[in-house]
């Protein structure tokens, strides 16, 4: 199904989407996106939304399935407390990416804005997964519980990554691709080597990643990596007295 | 104008030709005097349609005033807001006891059309009524409807109905009151029947859920500076038939909504309705004991509470009808009736002139 | 560090009725007792939580307050006196549970209802029809119809109670599994709402789907699309009256094997449920929130946001409003909880009464009452308090504490320990399993079927059978003892004064 949605508001373009693929379309393309909110939002369906320009903050949220591609750079809010699925940006995305997500993979070809992958969680064999190949801002990983970050730094821009990196994080792993000074990470992390591993873990993400935005992939695991790993399960647990 | 709430209990009266044929009102005089033991002579009035015909097209508002500097002001005001085609003193027979009346005065009015860029002139002339009752210190409008009047004061009804000459009108409905408020604030302004644009109403009881039907009035820009119960109906039946446009049946079936037990067994799409309308115009729901006869231009209506807490008789005669709160009120002004009943808790008595020009 | 702290309560075993049984020692939680050829008092573990007293079949066990003498100060008061050595020796942050015990002004005990004597009459509520029926939901300013008198105007969603009591949200984590069961069959039997709290939905409890506020807080515990449709309602959590501006965190301790898979979270990790959502640094992101849920459920479920009763909360629920959330909850600062800092519970919030009143009046000063509808909690004790608050402006109440109570709390403020004697705030099995749903649901029911009778009473006095009638109408309240201002925030008239 392809639907032009210019100057279309947010929710008759979602209930379209949401009600031709309860009826079993498989496969849709929107044309002349320009910020509308929430696609793909609460969808359970395994289905393939294509997005030409711009979508609107929430990308995603509550999302349980589909998979979402988008041609352009796309804002805030995107795999919101998302479930399962996968989310591909060709482009940069803005603030708090990946917010409480707990499943399912995002994607993003250049830069990540403040507060990617807060709250974070992982359980059991459902473990969120977030690639971006730039740089990213401040409390990256903050209060991350679980799942996997990967940062790569292809650009060449600098920082790499903003301050209090993982402040708060009580499980999961961020791996960056460069020295992240230890002044930029939050005091609830430890800073460590790659393993081998380590090493077979994002090999496979990033094999993926690199064939569908076109990287090097040797070039890509040829750099040094930084591992970041929670101190602790329990952060703040000696800081109350019953 | 400034007094205290009133619970009163009462008497009220009302006949309509449906037929649209004028009567005198010594009729309805005789009717209120027969319940005269109801009432304790602190209130009486009279709310009469189609007594103006040739200027039926004019706002006549009767006005009561303390004193002379508040008609001074209320007249600046009205010089600002109307076109003022003609003001008089309300006439009155001074020789039957009646004691201390306000000045009485009656204006017929015109709405300056710069003033309907934004507004709809009813909305227009309901904001200056409430302008006036709470804000001009001394004066209150008794009525503000086209073709019609309240007359009421202190005092048993059949001697206000003298006092204010009702024999010398002719109208198509006349509803009345006598009342028996058990404080005694002697304010002319307080006695039934409540007005607005051209709805009036005559209440017998006293209405519990008074305090939230005026403040979910005051959300929609009634001010009710008159602290009685009586006022709401008024400004509520504005609210739901005028501004919401409601069918009267609809604005009955908020007022004095169904129980819920009697919604549930409803057929789907009527219960759909009675639902919705219990959900948004909860707050409108008379509760407590009452009937009332509510007149507007084109008919009369009677209510009870949900329960029947108060009493109310009707009956018709070819063209007529009349509603009161004791059959011999009826009895006594029409003693062959075609049907006398006793209407059922919140089932709405209408009357409704035949031929509406 | 060796403790100073004298023990709060003192243990008196009567020895003579004592027939060592044995009973108060395992009923006892908090270690508080041991069998040492008699039982044996451990004065300093004992929380007052009446376990052993109640299950000792020969009433041997008294508890009283530890009579130790402190020298008297206006100022210094022993409990300021106990903080500072407990902080002394730990250097932490003073932790405790339910809601605020503090001697503020009780502003419920200082408004008295209405009631008709012959001008208006009463309605006998034992024959007559008295309707509680309340429907949360944002309502239109007006119905329209059309021309073959078919309802227009499509309302949006609306939720049933059959009684304006509903219950608070408290987390599985901060209570048991079988807590949670109790709340979920009482709310169906009851015809009214449990709240999940922020903890998500335990399998065993998703079937009560209809009378289920689903939460979704800063943590995002167990938030999916399923559970968010698994639901009457979707609450937002931007706060509590018990700790306003400040977040959830259940300790790693208590995330056992269900609890984690409920969460959504390995065992053993902190959950962490901080203030403020990340997602949320503006009115407008409350908007973006609240219609991504609204998304995420095809518009059929009411989106609830809760908050704490704070100074500026009339502007606050307003935007609230503004920002399209169909119901508005307004949580004071006696408002319980699991866990809080002291400092904060005691000290951060105003009183619900004040800001219902002002919440309610805000709105309707603003034509939106009708967009949302409010309900309160933050100490609801008594159906009195209920009736209060409805006429002060409420949908509805929400309980927590009190519903604790009637299945079997003592208000010990211990709930943080995980060592609940009740089988209520713990989740350790051998005591959860003190706690039988069937019975505990039983209790809960009847607690609200008597508020429910109560109300009525209180209907059938104020003259009036239908709680709508009551919703708003502060005319039926008069202040006793309460100065001008207050007063005039309350929106009601000192006792004395007539209509």
């Amino acid at each position: 199904m392809r639907i032009d949605a210019k100057g279309m508001h947010y929710r008759p373009l979602n209930k379209i989407i949401r009600e031709a693929a309860a009826s079993g379309e498989k496969e849709f393309e929107l044309d002349n996106i320009g910020g509308q909110r929430y696609i793909g939002t609460g969808l359970n369906d395994s289905i393939k939304i294509t997005i030409n320009g711009t979508p609107g903050n929430d990308l995603g949220a509550f999302m349980n399935g589909p998979k979402i591609i988008v041609n352009a750079n796309a804002q805030d809010g995107i795999a919101n407390t998302m479930n399962a699925g996968e989310i591909v940006i060709h482009g940069s995305v803005g603030d708090i990416i990946g917010y409480g997500m707990r499943g399912g993979k995002l994607y993003i070809k250049g830069d990540a804005g403040y507060r990617v992958g807060i709250h974070m969680k992982e359980y059991k064999k459902q473990v969120p997964v977030i690639i971006a190949g730039g740089t990213a801002g401040d409390f990256f990983g903050e209060y991350m519980a679980g799942g996997i970050m990967i940062l790569l730094g292809m650009n060449g821009k600098a920082p790499l990554v903003g301050d209090y990196v993982g402040t708060g994080m009580h499980g999961g792993v961020i791996y960056i691709r460069g020295k992240v000074d230890p002044y930029h990470i939050g005091k609830e992390v430890s800073c460590l080597e790659l393993g081998e591993e380590d090493m077979k873990l994002i090999g496979a993400y990033l094999k993926e990643y690199c064939e569908l935005f076109g990287f090097d992939f040797n070039e890509v695991m040829g750099g040094k990596f930084t591992k970041l790993v929670p101190l602790s399960l329990r952060p703040y647990g000696s800081m109350y007295v019953y | 104008m400034k007094i205290d709430g009133i619970p009163s209990g009462c008497a009220i009266s009302g006949i309509m030709s449906e037929e649209g044929r004028r009567i005198d009102g010594s009729v309805i005089i005789k009717s209120i005097a027969c319940m005269h033991d109801r009432s304790n002579g602190l209130g009486g009035g009279f709310a009469a349609y189609g007594i103006y015909p040739k200027r039926k097209d004019q706002y006549a508002f009767h006005m009561m005033y303390d004193n002379i500097e508040s008609k001074e002001a209320t007249e600046e005001f009205f010089k600002d807001a109307f076109n003022v085609d003609k003001d008089e003193p309300i006439p009155t027979f001074r020789e039957n006891g009646i004691s201390n009346p306000p000045i009485l005065w009656r204006y017929f009015l015109e709405v300056p059309e710069n003033r309907l860029k934004f507004i709809t002139e009813r909305d227009y002339v309901m904001k200056t009524v409430m302008k006036i009752n709470s804000e001009i210190e001394g004066a209150f409008v008794a009525s503000s409807g086209k073709d019609m009047g309240a007359f009421k004061g202190v005092g048993y009804p059949e001697d206000i109905g003298k006092f204010y000459k009702l024999e010398d009108y002719s109208a198509y409905i006349w509803t009345a009151h006598g009342r028996f408020p058990t404080n005694t604030p002697g304010w002319w302004g307080g006695a039934h029947p409540f007005t607005l644009l051209d709805w009036s109403v005559v209440h017998n009881g006293e209405i519990s859920s008074y305090g939230i039907n005026k403040r979910y009035l005051e959300m929609f820009g009634y001010r009710l500076e008159l602290r009685t119960d009586t006022e709401v109906i008024a400004y509520l039946f504005d609210l739901l038939v005028r501004r919401h446009k409601f069918s009267t049946d609809r604005a009955i079936m908020a007022l004095a909504t169904p129980f819920w037990k009697d919604i549930d067994r409803m057929e789907p799409e009527q219960k759909k309705i009675a639902i919705a309308i219990r959900q948004v115009y909860g707050s409108t729901l008379l509760n407590g004991p009452f009937s009332i006869i509510i007149g507007h231009s084109n008919g009369m209506i009677g209510l009870n509470d949900r329960i029947k807490l108060r009493p109310m008789t009707a009956a018709r005669k070819d063209d007529m009808l009349y509603m009161a709160s004791e059959e011999s009120a009826i009895r006594e002004i029409a003693p062959d009736l075609d049907e006398v009943w006793s209407p059922k808790a919140g089932t709405a008595v209408i009357g409704a002139l035949r031929d509406v020009e | 560090m060796e403790s100073q702290l004298p023990a709060e309560f003192v243990v008196d075993v009567d020895y003579e009725k004592c027939r060592r049984c044995k009973r108060c020692v395992m009923n006892c939680s908090f270690s508080a007792l041991e069998f040492k050829d008699k039982v044996t008092p451990n004065h300093r573990q004992c929380v007052a939580c009446h376990r052993c007293a109640t299950f000792c079949p020969e009433s041997a066990i008294t508890i009283h307050e530890n009579p130790l003498a402190y020298r008297y100060g206006y100022n210094w008061t022993p409990e300021i006196r106990k903080n500072i050595l407990k902080q002394a020796e730990s250097g932490g942050i003073i932790l405790t549970g339910m809601g605020n015990p503090k001697p503020y002004p009780i502003y419920w005990d200082h408004m008295l209802i209405d009631a008709c004597q012959v001008t208006n009459p009463s309605i006998d509520p034992l024959r007559e029809p008295m309707e509680l029926r309340t429907y949360l939901g944002a309502k239109p300013e007006c119905l329209e119809f059309n021309s073959d008198a078919s309802l227009k105007t499509e309302l949006a969603p609306q939720v049933k109670i059959d009684i304006p009591v509903v219950f608070a949200a408290m987390s599985y984590g901060a209570i048991s599994l079988n807590a949670h069961k109790a709340l979920a069959m009482a709310a169906k039997r009851m015809g009214t709402l449990m709240n999940t709290g922020e903890g998500g939905l335990h399998e065993d409890i998703a079937g009560y789907s209809d009378n289920i506020i689903v939460q979704v807080a800063s943590g995002r515990f167990g938030v999916t699309s399923k559970y968010l449709n698994n639901s009457a309602i979707v609450e937002i959590k931007i706060g509590q009256g018990a700790k306003p501006g400040i977040g959830g965190h259940l300790p790693g301790e208590k995330v056992g094997e269900d609890i984690s898979k409920t969460r959504m979270i390995p065992a053993g990790t902190d959950a962490l449920s901080p203030a403020p959502h990340h997602d949320i640094y503006s009115i407008e992101d409350l908007s973006q929130l609240i219609y991504a849920i609204k998304e995420a459920t095809d518009y059929r479920k009411p989106v609830s946001v809760k908050i704490a009763a704070v100074h500026n909360v009339a502007a606050i629920a307003s935007g609230i409003v503004r920002a399209g959330a169909d119901i508005v909850v307004i949580d004071g600062f006696r408002g319980g909880t699991g866990a809080a800092p002291m400092i904060i519970r005691d000290h951060v919030g105003i009183p619900v009464e004040l800001a219902l009143a002002a919440v309610d009046d805000r709105l309707r000063q603003e034509g939106i009452r009708n967009r949302a509808s409010i309900l309160v909690g933050g100490s609801i004790r008594q159906s009195a308090d209920v009736v209060k608050a409805i006429a002060l402006g409420a949908d509805a109440c929400i309980i927590g504490t009190a519903s604790l109570i009637a299945m079997g709390c003592r208000v010990c403020q211990k709930c943080y320990t995980g060592n609940c004697a009740w089988g209520i705030a713990t989740q350790k099995p051998e005591l959860v399993r003190r706690l039988n749903p069937e019975v505990a649901s039983d209790r809960l029911c009847n607690l609200l079927s008597a508020w429910g009778h109560e109300i009525q009473e209180v209907l059938g006095s104020l003259g009036i059978n239908a709680i709508e009638s009551l919703r708003g109408s502060r005319e039926r309240l008069r202040g006793v003892g309460l100065g001008q201002e207050a007063l005039d925030i309350l929106g009601i008239k000192h006792a004395g004064i007539g209509q």
